[in-house]
């Protein structure tokens, strides 16, 4: 659930590039002095059993993995594992690493074929679609010993039913985040109707993608979030059309920006992203709704086009070292569904109710699961529609009747030059 | 000749391999269904969108046309400059350009935001805050930004070869300095009226990261459509693939009904 983060954040930190370019060695000290109040901790890796992951040793095998921009420590920051290296070192396996931004992305890169993956890492509803489709392939559980660490929670989840295709990677939930200074309303009074709240008109920002703004609608109304019910996605749409004159504007990615300038008051959002806007002003603040969200889940998979099935589960089996696994959550903030990594946190972490919410509201999250084409291209027509409600106005018959003044124009200009040419010849 | 004509052939093989292959693909699937049928489902479906059909169209005309009002007389008075001021001039014209696109609309979101730049100056003097951002005006205000030059330098480059003195002929000749404008200047450069309109024209209706960026994603134009059906949640390539040639069709014919008032022998599209 990156999204496209990762182009925007690359604009700003060529801008902050630029900028500190200029500043010269004013910043150079000003890093110094941050790092020496934050304490490095020197990451380690330690693997319980070695032999496993010799067996590729000197064989030249190469692995493509295709994940989220910026979702794998890569040993930037100092004192970190570089996943990798580590990886390439100890298995002799050359892996090929590759970033994608949406799971539609990913989706549309794999059913176009002409490219072999071999890990690649999306979401929920979309491994789901994934299985029907027959792309992932089922992945040998014995390859992967480390699949003990990884929580009964997160085990067949129902995307995944039998936990034949997935091994969960992060995961996190969507939330409200808000403005505190503005908005005086006690965190648990804050429900998803405050972004239907006609007072912060114009101070609100909606999910610019249909899925996760049908589910809010969907949680308000009382349904499910995978609901394929035409009436029910209807009423949904309904909310949502009712909802548009007070929105200022439907972004994604935009949402960093926005928010941490205090464009706006209040946007829906997904937690870890949520955690690092924070970061940037101080004002907000994040909740998670009681009365129900949706909770999302990075699992990696094994395309029905890999070529190196076992090299894949042993990279698979590598990112669940704990310490692999504790070195990437820590680098990406989600949450992770790893317990010995969960183990290794630092205990403000593991308390920290956006990350890790209580099992009381835990129990009020749905995942989402791949909808019917049916469905999904009700949801979109829907969506489309609501989206450009505004000229509902226009009538159907304006484009036909321009094309055809169109037709007529350049009939009558044709027939006109002949005439002309005509002429010219006497 | 012959050997001009053999270096052509990379290009030609270009053209076949990355333009011609590809139109082609465009139209075939645009008439397939997912499961390998014939069908015009697809085009008939595009009817539906008829009214983002229209404002795309609107939005990218008034911005074609503001454009060339800012740049007509600014191209002529460029070209009447002396040479030095000239280069350096068209120097200013370019130097937006050697941004990146996208970096430049993301600056209009800095200066446009509720708490931006310009609400910021309006209410240092107790105006605003206005709504400027997420707005159809500022999705005009951004093509008409971005695309700029694109009809500067085709006005600019057919205004400098017209000769200063047929312009002093026609004064001589009695013509007061608005009729030297209208008899003599605007159909000398009107081949560059014509082709400034299709640089501006072409890229504004199909664009689709200005309306996301500057519309607030409530001004839907073409481009955010056919970006849905490939990229979105609607994974559609059949319906994109209509919609994009039906764009086509609708940009040709107006090309064709543009180029009409461009002398004959002078038809650049």
């Amino acid at each position: 659930m990156m999204k496209n983060k990762k182009k925007y954040l690359s604009l700003l930190l060529s801008t902050v590039l630029f900028a500190s370019m200029l500043s010269g060695c004013a910043s150079d000290s000003d890093n110094a002095e941050e790092e020496g109040e934050e304490e490095v901790v020197e990451q380690t890796l330690t693997i319980a059993d070695e032999d496993y992951y010799t067996r590729f040793k000197g064989d030249d095998v190469e692995i493509n993995v295709y994940n989220w921009g910026e979702y794998i420590c890569i040993g930037e920051e100092e004192g970190t594992l570089d996943i990798l290296t580590e990886f390439e070192e100890l298995t002799g396996i050359k892996v090929n690493y590759t970033t994608f931004a949406t799971n539609e992305e990913l989706y549309a890169k794999l059913k176009g074929g002409g490219v072999s993956y071999d890990v690649i890492i999306p979401s929920d509803y979309m491994i789901s679609k994934m299985i029907k489709e027959d792309m992932v392939q089922k992945i040998d559980m014995n390859n992967i010993p480390n699949y003990k660490y990884i929580m009964d929670d997160f085990r067949n989840l129902e995307y995944d039913p039998q936990n034949e295709y997935s091994v969960p990677y992060t995961w996190g939930t969507v939330g409200i985040i808000y403005d505190t200074t503005v908005i005086d309303v006690a965190p648990e009074d804050i429900d998803w109707d405050i972004l239907w709240n006609e007072d912060y008109a114009d101070q609100i920002l909606m999910f610019d993608n249909p899925r996760d703004a049908f589910a809010i609608a969907e949680i308000m109304l009382g349904y499910s979030l995978n609901t394929e019910n035409e009436k029910e996605l209807e009423e949904a749409a309904e909310l949502l059309k009712d909802q548009k004159k007070i929105v200022q504007a439907y972004v994604m990615d935009e949402i960093f920006d926005k928010m941490g300038a205090g464009d706006a008051l209040i946007a829906p959002y997904y937690a870890g992203d949520a955690l690092m806007i924070m970061d940037e002003n101080e004002d907000l603040g994040f909740v998670v709704p009681k009365s129900g969200t949706n909770l999302f889940v990075d699992a990696m998979c094994i395309p029905t086009s890999s070529k190196q099935k076992e090299a894949a589960e042993m990279f698979i089996n590598f990112m669940c070292e704990p310490d692999i696994a504790y070195a990437n959550i820590d680098y990406i903030c989600y949450s992770t569904p790893h317990s010995a990594a969960y183990d290794m946190l630092d205990e403000e972490v593991r308390n920290d109710p956006v990350s890790y919410p209580s099992d009381e509201v835990k129990e009020h999250m749905t995942v989402f699961v791949n909808l019917s084409d049916e469905a999904s291209k009700t949801m979109q027509d829907l969506w489309t529609q609501m989206k450009s409600a505004e000229d509902e106005t226009t009538s159907r018959w304006l484009m036909p009747v321009f094309l055809v003044a169109c037709l007529l124009a350049v009939i009558v200009i044709l027939i006109r030059r002949h005439i002309k040419n005509k002429k010219d010849i006497f | 000749m012959k050997q001009l004509k053999i270096f052509s052939v990379p290009y030609l093989v270009w053209m076949l391999v990355f333009i011609l292959v590809p139109l082609i693909m465009v139209a075939y699937f645009a008439f397939r269904t997912a499961d390998g049928q014939w069908t015009i489902q697809n085009i008939s479906d595009v009817g539906q969108y008829a009214n983002i059909f229209v404002r795309s169209i609107w939005l990218a005309l008034l911005a074609t046309v503001i454009c060339l009002v800012v740049a007509y007389p600014l191209a002529y008075a460029l070209s009447r400059m002396e040479k030095h001021k000239q280069s350096t001039m068209l120097l200013i014209v370019m130097l937006p350009m050697w941004m990146n696109f996208l970096l430049r609309t993301y600056a209009w979101m800095t200066l446009l935001g509720n708490n931006g730049i310009i609400n910021n100056l309006l209410g240092m003097i107790g105006l605003g805050p206005y709504k400027l951002i997420n707005t159809s005006g500022a999705v005009v205000l951004g093509m008409v930004y971005n695309y700029l030059p694109f009809m500067i330098l085709p006005l600019y480059s057919v205004m400098e070869k017209i000769d200063k003195s047929v312009i002093e002929a026609a004064s001589d000749l009695g013509c007061n300095s608005r009729r030297v404008i209208t008899r003599v200047v605007v159909p000398l450069s009107l081949p560059g009226i014509t082709s400034g309109i299709t640089m501006v024209f072409v890229p504004a209706i199909s664009t689709f990261i200005i309306s996301r960026m500057l519309g607030g994603g409530s001004n839907l134009l073409i481009g955010d459509l056919i970006e849905m059906q490939f990229l979105g949640n609607s994974y559609n390539p059949h319906l994109g693939a209509a919609i994009s040639l039906v764009l086509m069709v609708i940009i040709l014919l107006i090309m064709t009904v543009m180029n009409q008032f461009s002398p004959d022998d002078q038809v650049l599209i």
